[in-house]
């Protein structure tokens, strides 16, 4: 499989008045054609941002991407123009959001906000992008399309209404779907459904998906590989089967013992005590040394390096180095 | 790829296909004008606007008399059967010059709205989409007109300019966009952090149609109201101005300057019906323009149109 964007040592800070806040340091990453990654952390690690990096939209005024290269088909998305940014973002990478009450403009109608993506991208007259409009909304689900097309959003379900973000996305066939906790704002049972149909899209249309949750049952479902963000770093990179069966970095174990399994009984889940570090006030070592019952006196003052442990599982832990790794 | 097309099909979801389930199936605007209908004040405004613009419309053929046309052993006649209204200082018919009056009145206070209103739009939704220096500058601006006390600058203009119906629409225009450009501004800087802007830049749409096709229709509705109670401001501005002597110059009749001449104490005293009619006609063409203002803002509010 050949890769579909290389992400190098992405960094994008936040600069006020008298701060810099690394929000997303050093992020080494990459994607292959047709492939599922996952990104996984807790709120504050810097995914959501890694994603708005990668479409060149970082919140202003404050945000910069200041350093890396994201490499998409051969070209660095961070050398482009904003003008031929217009032109990648929508046709080559789509993105849909987590909250699909609000990501619908409410005073435009499903039609009119799914022909402008066609009208504006693949150049087609009103009446073709009206029926390619029908043609998608049929494909994700709804059988009454063209009635759904002069509906506003606020007649449509939440399920609907993420139905019609993905069949927005999906509109140009692009190369890359970024998914920002697509199924967290839905019902468990429309949850499903929405995962069942990007996991069809992605095959159908040959794309592939970064997908940014904090829920492992989602990604369960549709990763192929996982990367476990912590305080602006990967932490872990590695495939689905393996982070589930041996989770390498004490962070991916803490995670994954705070989900609930139905095969144990237990009093009390487990958490990770503590909070994500703030940016302002990183560690100076390892970012979870705060929080990490393994810690070292070493992982005070040194920060570990992302390390290939096993081919194909990179970790970042000094753990590693003993040799024991329990 | 038939396989997983099948699938989808199978997949469909039965409550998909009930959209009716979720509500009487109602345009934005069946609602809009419903809420409207409700309000009898606003019901009763549009009905009086009606009627005025529809009367200052179709003047010459309403018209009993020439507007101009003076008959001086006719001087201050009272209201009759002739003379609806009674006739002014140069017998000319009231009620006919009330009517061409209300033309010149109401195309001021139309033409000058849509002059402010487009200035103000742009202004404001360019400097609160783009916020940081092309806001800080043209709020500034915004600041700086505002600042000076509106009814002098209007002389001074007007004094300077030479009192002519487009130089009074401009200098109208030019003054009055502030507090449009205020408004938008606020809208927008509340609705760019909308999650459905960041969407329509992740669809690579570019920050123009962002502006004026994603977010300009949902701060449209204070943008009417506030359109709606500037024609009246404007009618009252003209009226002001023409009273001082500034505004339209005679012979064509405005409401304001034909209480200019109604000014004396001799006519207050013998003709009551000359200042009165002008006056009504203002009061009741300002009110129906509020009222309708106001009915606008609670029907086009979208709190209560989610409900």
């Amino acid at each position: 499989m050949s890769t579909l964007l290389q992400v190098k040592n992405l960094k994008t800070h936040f600069f006020s008045k008298n701060k810099v806040l690394p929000v997303v340091d050093g992020v080494d990453f990459e994607v292959k054609k047709g492939e599922t990654l996952a990104i996984v952390g807790e709120s504050g690690s810097g995914k959501s941002i890694t994603s708005l990096s990668i479409m060149g939209l970082v919140p202003k005024p404050g945000g910069k991407t200041v350093d890396g290269e994201i490499i998409f088909d051969g070209t660095d998305l961070l050398q482009l123009s904003e003008n031929e940014m217009f032109k990648v973002r929508g046709n080559e990478i789509a993105m849909i959001f987590q909250e699909p009450m609000t990501s619908l403009n409410p005073v435009l109608t499903i039609g009119e906000q799914i022909t402008e993506v066609l009208i504006y991208h693949k150049k087609m007259s009103k009446k073709e992008a009206r029926q390619k409009a029908v043609e998608l909304l049929k494909i994700v689900g709804f059988a009454r399309a063209e009635e759904i097309l002069d509906d506003y959003p606020h007649r449509l379900s939440g399920g609907m209404r993420q139905r019609v973000m993905i069949a927005m996305a999906m509109s140009c066939d692009p190369k890359l779907l970024i998914a920002d906790e697509p199924t967290t704002a839905l019902d468990v049972t429309v949850q499903a459904q929405i995962l069942e149909l990007m996991k069809e899209l992605s095959e159908k249309f040959d794309s592939s998906i970064i997908l940014i949750t904090h829920d492992l049952g989602v990604v369960a479902e549709l990763a192929d590989r996982v990367i476990v963000m912590y305080g602006g770093q990967v932490v872990e990179e590695t495939g689905i089967v393996e982070l589930f069966d041996n989770p390498l970095h004490p962070y991916s174990k803490g995670l994954l013992g705070s989900v609930p399994k139905l095969d144990e009984e237990k009093e009390r889940l487990s958490s990770i005590g503590g909070n994500v570090p703030s940016p302002d006030n990183f560690p100076k070592g390892c970012r979870f040394v705060t929080r990490c019952e393994h810690a070292m006196e070493k992982c005070l003052t040194e920060q570990p390096e992302l390390k290939e442990i096993y081919p194909g599982r990179k970790s970042r832990c000094f753990l590693h180095d003993e040799g024991g790794n329990e | 790829m038939g396989k997983s097309e099948a699938q989808l099909q199978n997949n469909q979801n039965p409550k998909l296909n009930d959209v009716q389930s979720l509500g009487e199936k109602r345009s934005l605007l069946s609602i809009i004008v419903a809420k409207f209908l409700q309000n009898k004040l606003a019901v009763f405004g549009l009905i009086m606007l009606a009627i005025i613009v529809g009367s200052a419309l179709l003047a010459p053929w309403i018209a009993p008399h020439d507007p101009d046309f003076q008959n001086l052993r006719n001087r201050l006649a009272a209201p009759s059967a002739e003379f609806l209204l009674g006739t002014d200082h140069l017998g000319r018919d009231i009620f006919s010059r009330l009517l061409f009056g209300g033309r010149v009145s109401l195309f001021v206070g139309f033409v000058a709205m849509v002059g402010a209103v487009t200035i103000g739009t742009t202004v404001g939704a360019l400097a609160g989409y783009f916020g940081g220096l092309v806001d800080a500058f043209l709020m500034r601006l915004v600041d700086i007109i505002i600042s000076f006390p509106n009814i002098f600058l209007l002389i001074t203009l007007v004094a300077v300019l030479e009192p002519s119906l487009d130089k009074l629409i401009m200098v109208f225009a030019f003054l009055s966009w502030t507090g449009t450009a205020r408004l938008v501004r606020g809208e927008f800087l509340t609705l760019k952090k909308r999650e459905f802007v960041l969407a329509a830049r992740t669809i690579g749409m570019s920050n123009m149609k962002i502006i004026f096709g994603q977010i300009l229709p949902s701060a449209m509705g204070p943008v009417i109201v506030a359109a709606t109670l500037a024609v009246g401001g404007f009618i009252l501005a003209e009226s002001a101005l023409s009273f001082l002597g500034l505004g339209v110059q005679p012979p064509t009749s405005t409401w304001g300057n034909m209480l200019t001449y109604s000014q004396s104490v001799t006519i207050f005293r013998t003709a009551w019906w000359y200042p009165t009619f002008p006056g009504v006609m203002i009061l009741l063409t300002v009110l129906s323009f509020n009222f309708v203002g106001d009915g606008l803002r609670d029907a086009l509010d979208p709190r209560v149109i989610e409900k």
